[in-house]
């Protein structure tokens, strides 16, 4: 009881070998563009890194590259196939190698589909790893003199610029590390002195935020100093003031724009392995129609294509058979008490898909 | 004496109009480059309108964005007379066209060199109207309650993140400037009504500059107040201080992306152009060879030229038509025709 069976008349085989041989040219540009996509979104990861503390997020971006790249091999071969099954002739060139091939295809698109479903797993890695990493450049701000720290000022200030955020999670985190640099501070004067004596660690912490904090929206010059004291400036009250600084957090900035980067390239992932998978099946059913034909005899009849010849249940049963039958070739017959010379013919047989009779030496 | 004049036998004919045809798609794929290049340039100029005095440079992606599309259409029926001259039948249909045809894409050719040459003479041109713009916009930074206006600061503040400058020439024209509004100001205290009195035109000048001035890539916090005053700040000295505030000016900047811009531009538009010149060129010769090729016979050796006589005859030639053309107002019909009749009289003893 085959699996969907369909009936092919010569001229449905052939039109189904051209459209295939299209859909498998138009597959080659959708793994092209989920190639580039991949590295698009590598290159992404990589010019954030610094913000990125520890994890490691490289596999599954690797696996979105190679899967673009496997695409397009797999469906320039599948092309060449397609096209030639329309001749009887020439797709006996590759009657031995189809079934590997498409059992190939099956697992490559299995592997298309967790690299899809892993983009979407991705958000409470991001996050964390965002969190901590924001944490220490932060931390790290005011070190320019340090090697290997000196770049993070520099990194800061474009973040808050591009992403219009400041912050983790909004400007108040900037009340509480220091910022400022030792070397920039004038340690003779009292109110340096205050400050630094005022908090167990000895941080010269302020009510001041950088630049990069300032909103270009707002209408007044920017006020990133003594931002709670309403009495340093004129006319201003901090509490009703909202377009001075970005309000928004980086943190919640750059988990929004991963996100919905890593979304959508899942999304386009799963299309194209939907996409993939319809392929695959026309392939399937050509190879059984084609066989079938030449089982025929007839090229010009009409012939049956199916997905799997027997019920999945049975083809599960035959297949596990063959795997244990293999292990088994090297055992000896203990019927005969492993006496190779008595005359009984023994007969090997590996399911459906080949029949061999292998008869025992006649004494 | 005819100009450049050269044999076609049938074969190099057919080769001349095969080669043109696949030509003409090329010119014509260059064409709709230099019409979307046009469209980027506009694009880009439009984007910093606002610190613009006036729009005379745009001049330059208007003739390439209109030269583009003409010329795709050139070149469509270029290949279209290429594909009939192979065949007698549908050719001669193109006979009384060929010269307005040949006039109307030279002309739009030549527009081509035009906005290249354009492009470098309106360099003065826009750097004035930067200049211009630049100063208003800084003039009116603090009239964000003054509609019209409201969006300068904003202008200004992204352009100067963006292009990494500040001011006009450099960080000192917002000492000339009162870019801090009157509405953020405590006139009742004595340091503001001392700065107010302190120059004539009763403005609140600083030594300060906005924010947006600040260089990213600076070690330190950034010092945007009391620039000049080295006292006012720990280990400052205004002198030596490169890394503070960006250090040039945005006409400066803004010039240098466009000149880049008009740069890159320039080798692709002089390609177009010669690609255009040579199908042109080629078609002309395919034109003046077919002429004397009759419905009978396809496979006769025929002579192509640029020009039928030298450049000074043809020159005199023109002039005559014309001032007939202007004279003879009445019978503007017949002195015309007789002239054309000529040229194609004498073009037939010559083949």
């Amino acid at each position: 009881m085959a699996v969907l069976r369909v009936k092919f008349t010569k001229g449905q085989r052939d039109k189904l070998a051209q459209m295939l041989w299209l859909l498998n040219w138009v597959s080659v540009m959708t793994g092209i563009i989920l190639f580039s996509l991949g590295l698009f979104v590598k290159v992404e990861f990589s010019k954030k890194e610094e913000l990125m503390a520890d994890r490691d997020f490289q596999p599954v971006l690797n696996l979105l590259i190679a899967v673009g790249l496997i695409a397009c091999i797999i469906n320039l071969l599948g092309g060449k196939i397609c096209y030639d099954c329309v001749d009887t002739n020439k797709f006996l060139r590759w009657k031995l190698l189809i079934l590997p091939y498409i059992i190939c295809s099956f697992f490559f698109t299995g592997c298309m589909l967790v690299g899809a479903l892993m983009c979407y797993s991705m958000q409470e890695e991001l996050q964390e790893s965002l969190a901590e990493g924001l944490r220490d450049v932060m931390r790290y701000y005011k070190d320019t003199d340090s090697p290997g720290r000196c770049f993070l000022k520099h990194t800061m200030d474009l973040l808050q610029i591009q992403f219009q955020c400041c912050g983790n999670r909004d400007h108040r985190d900037w009340f509480h590390i220091q910022w400022i640099s030792n070397r920039y501070l004038d340690m003779s004067k009292r109110e340096v002195v205050d400050r630094l004596h005022s908090n167990v660690e000895g941080k010269y912490l302020l009510d001041s935020v950088p630049f990069s904090c300032c909103n270009t929206n707002s209408p007044r010059p920017c006020i990133q100093y003594q931002i709670t004291n309403n009495s340093a400036h004129f006319n201003y009250d901090y509490l009703t003031e909202d377009l001075n600084l970005w309000k928004r957090g980086c943190h919640q900035a750059l988990v929004e724009y991963y996100t919905k980067l890593m979304h959508s390239t899942g999304s386009t992932g799963l299309l194209i392995w939907l996409f993939e998978l319809s392929i695959l099946t026309g392939v399937r059913y050509l190879q059984t129609a084609m066989e079938n034909v030449l089982r025929q005899g007839d090229p010009e009849s009409e012939s049956d294509g199916w997905l799997l010849e027997n019920s999945l249940v049975e083809t599960a049963r035959n297949n596990f058979n063959i795997l244990k039958n293999l292990g088994k070739i090297n055992q000896i017959d203990t019927a005969t008490n492993g006496d190779p010379n008595i005359d009984k013919p023994s007969t090997a047989i590996y399911g459906n898909l080949f029949n061999i009779k292998a008869t025992a030496q006649k004494i | 004496m005819a100009l450049l004049k050269i044999k076609l036998p049938f074969q190099k004919r057919v080769r001349l109009a095969q080669g043109l045809w696949l030509l003409s798609w090329v010119a014509m794929f260059s064409g709709a480059v230099t019409f979307a290049v046009g469209i980027l340039l506009k694009t880009e100029l439009v984007r910093r309108e606002e610190v613009m005095h006036n729009n005379d440079i745009h001049i330059v992606p208007n003739l390439l964005m209109v030269v583009g599309l003409a010329s795709v259409g050139i070149n469509i029926c270029a290949g279209k007379v290429c594909q009939d001259s192979l065949d007698t039948s549908r050719f001669p249909r193109w006979k009384t066209v060929l010269i307005p045809f040949f006039c109307v894409s030279l002309f739009f050719t030549t527009m081509l060199l035009i906005a290249m040459a354009l492009s470098y003479i309106l360099q003065p041109s826009l750097e004035e109207s930067l200049k211009l713009g630049l100063k208003n916009g800084i003039r009116f930074y603090k009239d964000t309650d003054t509609p019209g206006r409201c969006f300068q600061k904003e202008t200004i503040d992204r352009l100067q993140m963006e292009f990494q400058c500040c001011g006009n020439s450099n960080y000192r024209d917002w000492f000339e400037v009162q870019w801090v509004n009157n509405r953020y100001l405590d006139f009742t205290s004595n340091e503001v009504k001392d700065r107010v009195r302190s120059n004539v035109d009763g403005r609140y000048l600083v030594d300060g500059v906005p924010f947006s001035c600040c260089n990213p890539a600076s070690p330190r916090p950034c010092i945007q107040y009391q620039l000049l005053d080295n006292t006012a700040h720990y280990n400052y000295e205004h002198q030596t201080e490169e890394l503070n505030l960006h250090g040039r000016g945005c006409r400066q900047a803004l010039l240098n992306h466009y000149r880049g811009l008009m740069n890159t531009i320039g080798p692709g538009v002089l390609s177009a152009f010669l690609m255009q010149m040579s199908v042109l060129l080629g078609l002309r010769y395919l034109q003046t060879s077919m002429q004397a090729v009759g419905q009978e016979n396809m496979e006769v050796e025929t002579e192509g030229y640029i020009l039928e006589k030298g450049v000074k005859e043809t020159v005199k030639e023109l002039k005559e038509e014309m001032s007939r053309f202007f004279q003879g107002q009445v019978d503007a019909a017949p002195p015309a025709a007789q002239p054309k009749a000529e040229p194609e009289k004498a073009a037939m003893p010559a083949s």
